[in-house]
């Protein structure tokens, strides 16, 4: 199993995307990355999605302004910079909308309780979202580092078929059949469907009612307008992410579900040819007496109790069977993991017995990451 | 520490409940339980009783944990001879994996038994099954779906318009739950519904539909059948259950949580701390584990005692992983008193450290019955 070079992953890349299952540390690994690529010198940009609040606060991310601010108590003595943001997905959003159309036309769009659904709920506008403000943060050629985080679906998979999704809906022959009107006339309903128009009216009558299918033509006649944009910015920004600048870091923690989605998205960015740097393992238990074994620890443990003595003694056996325990399922785990991806590089990090929530804890991660441990425990 | 900056909300802690008090380290007799029922059960909201609701909703922060709290909350439910339906809406397959069975179809079918005769139904719910059944049942046109599945309607339906979509699924589970059947005493096909909902972050949205569907439809089938799921979720028929773990970003998910479905007027059920680590150690002790104080010469003399060899190294690796324990369990107590704040009965479920399991599934359920989160 290769171990991941963390240090030559921050000193050399363009974009570095942290991507893995809710829940497993994707936000903290991605600003604990941006850090220490920082205190190493690089300029950087930290993309975060949705960080827990003091997190949040640590980095500056006091209100969501969807740009970049600088990270203040960061060493700068090696020239680099971090800058933080907290992506605002309906914001982007509408700043696309209003590039990329007539003010009036804009407005309209703004107004459509469709565009205002799609806007702030569509299960991949957050990720298609995140993807367009990478793109427009790459665009400035302000950093040298972008590091992102992606947004905490219910499948890590989502991330990377958000974008031709919302692609495919605004390509696809259902916006065509709800444009046409509009074109030829009503018959065009019939030729693309092959069946009577009454039918589809009837039905979309009937399950959605006629108030919304006004306003759904109103919004796809609106949004037709942006349609070559939309698509031309989600190729691009697809294309970027398989740029030899970019590495993609799959999070896990030591759980069966994260280790299989972890596994399942290593699987598809190899079969999609996106540059994956390596797997993060985070909050792993280890233990520095591994040859006194669960069995022994608790039979001694028992023994202790019985007798009615040395209470501490026991107590510290029985603490040391269960973290045993916990660590080699995690151990098992991760097994598992590297026995079906033995090229795949991977870091483990050390679980906190607290959570991170300031620079300083950021930078221990870094360490962790780097495993650097042995320098920071002599600091 | 990390209740830092939040002691403020501890305050009401006192007042109001205690079922957490005491839990930061005297349970000093090493049984490691700290899941006795009595102190799970008092309660601050006026609500004192089991819940026997016709559905429960399961949420929870990803990882937390919440897919075997549902499956464990249907089987304490079916405990005793009552069928129970477990669903799923994410399309994960979840319950499959919990319960070692093959992927789920778009069917109900048995997945346990529950102690005294008790049945486990489990189906996944999927949106585009969901438009074709609900035209097909109302409108007789299923045929007529599969056409416009054919040019991406449905796809649209069940995914560009998520409150259409939320609408369907939930739709489904209300049908489930109002489902008659003359042939069961009761009268209906299941005694209790079990979600396994969306994670926290989007439960509010997912179960409020009407309002998620007001701006798109102000009348029609889809506003009434959205208006007739609101109607399931009442007080006296539904609650929603939050799962959490003793760590910031869960319990700062739950709090936030807590309050916008209250916000909503959506019925709040109980919340469910999972991975609990029972403290092993003294108050005295832990605090002086933590600042790696421990008496080295009475765990070495301990372990001789034993008849274990009590090398320098074992003995420092020891009382390392006292120190790791007693921070946890510091930082689970400081965590504890956010939930507490909230006034919501509290139950607990411990870390298996081993990995869950089916026999997890069973373990919780019993737990979450001797603790009365369901008679």
């Amino acid at each position: 199993m290769p171990l991941l070079d963390v240090d030559e992953m921050l000193d050399t890349e363009r974009i570095v995307v942290c991507c893995g299952s809710g829940g497993v540390g994707k936000t903290t690994t991605a600003a604990a990355l941006a850090l220490r690529a920082a205190e190493r010198g690089r300029v950087v940009v930290v993309l975060t999605i949705d960080p827990a609040r003091r997190l949040a606060q640590s980095l500056g991310l006091t209100a969501l302004d969807n740009t970049p601010c600088e990270v203040a108590g960061v060493d700068v003595s090696a020239g680099g910079r971090l800058d933080a943001m907290m992506l605002d997905m309906k914001r982007t959003f509408d700043e696309i909308v209003l590039a990329h159309s007539t003010p009036e036309r804009a407005q309209a769009l703004l107004a459509n309780p469709f565009y205002q659904s799609l806007s702030s709920s569509f299960s991949g506008t957050q990720e298609y979202m995140a993807m367009e403000k990478l793109g427009q943060l790459d665009a400035t050629g302000e950093w040298d580092l972008i590091v992102v985080d992606t947004p905490p679906t219910r499948s890590a998979l989502d991330f990377l078929d958000a974008p031709s999704r919302l692609g495919t809906f605004l390509d696809g022959r259902l916006l065509r059949v709800l444009l046409a009107p509009a074109k030829a006339g009503g018959r065009a309903y019939a030729r693309v469907l092959g069946a009577g128009l009454g039918m589809f009216t009837r039905v979309i009558t009937k399950v959605l009612g006629a108030q919304l299918l006004t306003d759904l033509s109103q919004f796809v006649a609106a949004l037709e307008t942006m349609f070559g944009g939309f698509r031309a910015r989600a190729e691009e920004t697809y294309r970027l992410l398989g740029d030899p600048g970019t590495s993609f870091v799959v999070v896990a923690a030591p759980e069966a579900a994260a280790l299989r989605e972890a596994s399942y998205f290593v699987d598809r960015l190899d079969a999609e040819g996106m540059p994956l740097a390596g797997l993060v393992v985070n909050r792993m238990h280890h233990s520095d007496a591994t040859a006194l074994t669960v069995e022994r620890s608790l039979a001694a443990a028992e023994n202790l109790d019985e007798h009615r003595e040395h209470p501490l003694a026991a107590a510290v056996l029985r603490i040391h069977a269960e973290r045993v325990r916990l660590a080699s399922r995690e151990a098992r785990l991760r097994e598992r993991f590297t026995s079906a991806h033995p090229d795949t590089a991977l870091v483990e990090v050390e679980a906190l017995s607290e959570d991170v929530h300031d620079l300083a804890g950021l930078r221990e991660i870094g360490h962790a990451l780097a495993r650097d441990e042995r320098l920071e425990q002599a600091g | 520490m990390a209740a830092a900056g939040r002691t403020s909300t501890v305050e009401h802690v006192s007042g109001k409940r205690t079922v957490t008090e005491g839990r930061a380290g005297d349970d000093a007799d090493g049984t490691g339980g700290g899941l006795d029922d009595s102190d799970a059960v008092e309660r601050g909201d006026g609500f004192d009783g089991p819940w026997d609701r016709r559905l429960h909703i399961v949420t929870g922060k990803g990882g937390t944990g919440k897919t075997t709290v549902a499956g464990a909350l249907a089987v304490a439910l079916a405990t005793g001879g009552r069928r129970v339906l477990l669903t799923e809406v994410e399309g994960r397959q979840q319950i499959a994996q919990l319960f070692d069975t093959p992927p789920l179809p778009y069917q109900e079918r048995k997945v346990a038994s529950a102690p005294g005769g008790g049945e486990v139904f489990a189906l996944a719910i999927d949106a585009d099954e969901a438009l074709l059944e609900y035209l097909e049942m109302f409108y007789n046109l299923r045929r007529a779906g599969k056409a416009l599945g054919r040019i991406g309607a449905v796809d649209f339906a069940t995914t560009v318009a998520p409150g259409v979509r939320d609408v369907l699924l939930t739709g489904k589970v209300k049908e489930a739950v109002n489902r008659p059947d003359g042939t069961r005493p009761s009268g209906l096909a299941y005694d209790a519904v079990v979600l396994d909902a969306p994670p926290t972050g989007r439960i509010t949205r997912f179960l409020n539909v009407s309002a998620e569907v007001a701006g798109l439809a102000k009348m029609g089938p889809i506003r009434a059948q959205a208006d007739s799921v609101m109607a399931v979720l009442r007080p006296e028929r539904a609650a929603v259950h939050l799962v959490t773990l003793l760590e910031e970003m869960p319990v700062q998910e739950t709090v936030d949580g807590v309050a916008e479905l209250a916000r909503v007027g959506l019925p709040l059920g109980g919340v469910i701390v999972n991975m609990a680590r029972p403290p092993l150690l003294k108050v005295k002790e832990s605090r002086l584990a933590r600042r790696g104080e421990l008496d080295r010469e009475e765990i070495a003399a301990g372990i001789k005692e034993a008849g274990l060899e009590p090398t320098p190294d074992l003995v420092e690796a020891l009382a390392w992983e006292a120190a790791q324990h007693a921070d946890r369990v510091a930082l689970e107590t400081a965590e504890r008193a956010e939930i507490a704040a909230l006034g919501r009965p509290v139950y607990e479920v411990p870390l298996v450290a081993d990995g869950v399991d089916l026999g997890t599934v069973y373990r919780f359920a019993e737990l979450l019955r001797a603790q009365q989160m369901v008679a």
